[in-house]
């Protein structure tokens, strides 16, 4: 492995992890919608740079789809969702700021452990990579589970997907099986969300889930 | 070229799908729908007499033969009630054609993904399988779109997704362990490959990958602290879907676990996955039977009764060995078959009383005999009575635990009794007493459940020896 090959994939891993963080605070939808632009944009480049560094040109369709589809289609359509629910207004976090960054850093600090330790017999590359990913997969969790509003709990699960995506590129020579059941699962994942969407505001007038607590659980 | 039944399990539901979505008229298409499961379930009868060539995309072995017949067989009584009640759903108005053609073209969709799933030679395959049953069964349980339904299916979809996701990379952590062993590409994720070569993979990064599997289609499964999204899931969709998912897809994700447990346990450095299956079967099982006091929804009450023996089969697996192994396997046979059979019932029961709320319905043996009986029969069996099949299975599964950790055997047992108290608790309110709701008669098709019933109560007393046979042999094969 050369130092340079090794150190852009490191950088752009790591970033994610970065952006995942930042996707932790955000309190306003659009501003979050950004981010996770921005998320996608930087793991395609990932996979794109994983695609050259392994030689494995199927990865670049991996790459493109993160590029057009998550980047930037997806982004605009939630964009034009809250617009038309008129939602852009700010996200309630159900845990504060902080404690939300002290229970991410101690996710990225266990998946670190984890990992590390896990795959000392495979190339740096891969390792590295995983334990990235890993951090996302657990960041995006944290979100969902932070979040009350079903736009942000979505981009939740959507940015750990990714961290799906750079697991799978990540794990050199994998079956290009995977790689397209993962953009094609995003592309399902979306048309059922936005049905739900959908469907949400026209009985409820609101996509905030805390509405929904209401008719949850045993009635009498 | 010669279409084999492995694909004829897959080809006619995927065909049927399309044909469905593109048919108006819900009275030709529920035929259809019955027709194609009938069909189905021939083929899959017919990988007992000509077995088919293993590839890398797809197998067949005793262990999914097993599944692959009761998926079928149950989808297509299913699929009978299913024709029943949905015409009681048109007639009330509570869903429109466009819907009920969505219904079942969805259905079909069901049962190619749940195929899919059990007969995938490759794990990728496998996942991408079950993540497609979870994403029609969430369209599926919020096709009546009241407030109810609409958070059940958000509910299923969120915690269904993290699930299958968390089992996305435990598939690919399988694939990390098995690629310095076995080269790169398509090899590496192929079941039949995997096995012959897994004592050399890495044991801790195996390790992790199960705890990540485990969690995953742990989900599915339903086992105890990820079990939250199933109660909705049954109690608001249609109930033949809620017969589905307790009887059928529950079973499927369990049958992931178990493919993944027999990969590691070839692999004698790798962690043992019984305790921690045992643990949370433990857990399941006493959680569920405790929550059963507090129901007062009839659909969610076997909801949570589902948990609670899908615990009792995860238990059992966990314990391992041919006898446990057995056990676990007929429990889940007999588990399918006598919970399906509660669903159609209730079905029809809901339907008569406009309400799934217990304390509305009450005295049906008096007003709906057939239907009451079966109900109490139904409910008999699942608590474990005998002579039943379920007494049957729970008896060897506790018998084998006693006899090797008393201790887990008398927790078991005690999760069992007390699900039993609840159970009955109920059954004296629905099924005897004041007449309480409308009595007008059920225009319901008692075929599927009694047929259920009656398999359930032969199994009690004699399972014919060839099954018996079978049975070994896939016990012996789980190890």
């Amino acid at each position: 492995m050369h130092g340079i090959t090794f150190d852009i994939a490191h950088l752009l891993a790591g970033s994610l992890v970065l952006l995942s963080f930042m996707q932790l605070y955000q309190d306003r939808l659009y501003a979050l919608l950004n981010i996770y632009a921005l998320h996608a944009l930087v793991l395609a480049a990932s996979v794109a740079w994983q695609a050259f560094v392994q030689d494995a040109p199927h990865l670049y369709v991996t790459a493109a789809i993160a590029l057009l589809f998550k980047a930037i289609v997806i982004p605009i359509a939630l964009h034009r969702i809250i617009v038309r629910l008129g939602i852009h207004r700010e996200i309630e976090t159900v845990v504060g700021v902080g404690p939300a960054m002290l229970l991410g850093m101690g996710l990225v600090a266990l998946s670190m452990v984890v990992m590390l330790r896990v795959t000392t017999e495979a190339d740096p590359l891969a390792r590295e990579d995983l334990a990235f990913a890993l951090s996302v997969v657990l960041l995006g969790l944290l979100m969902m589970v932070t979040r009350r509003n079903a736009v942000s709990q979505v981009v939740g699960f959507m940015s750990l997907e990714n961290g799906l995506v750079l697991a799978a590129t990540g794990a050199k020579g994998m079956p290009l099986v995977v790689e397209i059941s993962v953009a094609f699962s995003v592309l399902i994942a979306f048309i059922v969300i936005g049905i739900f969407l959908f469907r949400i505001r026209e009985r409820f007038d609101s996509v905030d889930l805390q509405a929904l607590d209401r008719f949850r659980g045993e009635r009498r | 070229m010669m279409v084999d039944a492995l694909t004829g399990i897959l080809l006619i539901p995927a065909a049927a799908t399309l044909l469905l979505a593109a048919l108006p008229g819900y009275r030709l298409t529920a035929r259809l729908n019955v027709l194609a499961a009938l069909a189905t379930f021939a083929t899959a009868l017919s990988l007992f007499i000509v077995a088919p060539e293993t590839g890398p995309y797809l197998l067949v072995d005793d262990l999914n033969k097993v599944f692959i017949v009761l998926t079928t067989f149950v989808g297509f009584t299913t699929s009978v009630f299913s024709a029943s009640y949905i015409d009681h759903e048109i007639e009330i108005g509570r869903l429109t054609p466009v819907f009920v053609r969505f219904y079942h073209a969805m259905y079909q969709a069901l049962m190619f993904a749940m195929n899919l799933a059990l007969v995938a030679n490759n794990i990728g395959v496998m996942w991408v399988a079950i993540e497609l049953a979870t994403l029609t069964t969430v369209l599926m349980v919020g096709i009546y779109r009241t407030h109810e339904a609409l958070e059940a299916a958000w509910k299923y979809f969120i915690l269904g997704s993290v699930g299958i996701a968390l089992a996305l990379f435990g598939t690919i952590l399988i694939y990390m362990a098995a690629r310095p062993v076995i080269g790169e590409g398509l090899s590496a994720m192929v079941w039949t490959v995997l096995v012959t070569r897994t004592s050399q993979f890495d044991p801790a990064l195996l390790n992790v990958a199960f705890i990540f599997l485990l969690l995953g289609y742990g989900t599915k499964v339903g086992i105890a602290p990820l079990h939250a999204w199933l109660p909705d899931a049954h109690a608001e969709g249609p109930t033949p879907i809620s017969a589905v998912l307790s009887g059928l897809l529950l079973n499927v994700a369990l049958y992931a676990l178990l493919r993944f447990k027999m990969l590691l346990a070839l692999n004698p450095a790798a962690i043992a996955p019984g305790p921690l299956m045992v643990t949370l079967g433990l857990i399941s099982c006493l959680f569920a039977a405790l929550m059963l006091y507090r129901r007062r929804d009839i659909k969610r009450m076997f909801a949570y009764s589902s948990i609670e023996h899908m615990g009792i089969i995860v238990f059992a697996f966990g314990m391992g060995g041919p006898l446990a192994n057995f056990a676990g396997l007929l429990h889940m046979t007999m588990h399918s078959l006598t919970k399906s059979a509660i669903f159609f019932a209730v079905g029809h029961v809901a339907q008569v009383k406009g309400t799934q709320k217990i304390a509305d319905m009450g005295g049906l043996t008096v007003t709906h005999p057939v239907l009451g009986w079966g109900l109490v029969l139904g409910i008999v069996a699942i608590a474990g009575l005998p002579p039943l099949g379920i007494f049957m299975s729970e008896f060897l599964v506790v018998s084998s635990t006693f006899a090797r950790e008393p201790w887990l055997a008398v927790l078991l047992v005690l999760g069992i009794l007390v699900a039993l108290g609840g159970l009955f608790l109920r059954l004296n309110t629905i099924a005897f007493g004041e007449p309480r709701g409308p009595t007008a008669p059920a225009q319901a098709s008692y075929l599927p459940m009694f047929a259920h019933l009656a398999i359930v109560f032969v199994a009690g007393f004699y399972i014919p020896p060839a099954l018996v046979v079978g049975f070994e042999n896939v016990a012996k094969l789980l190890g």
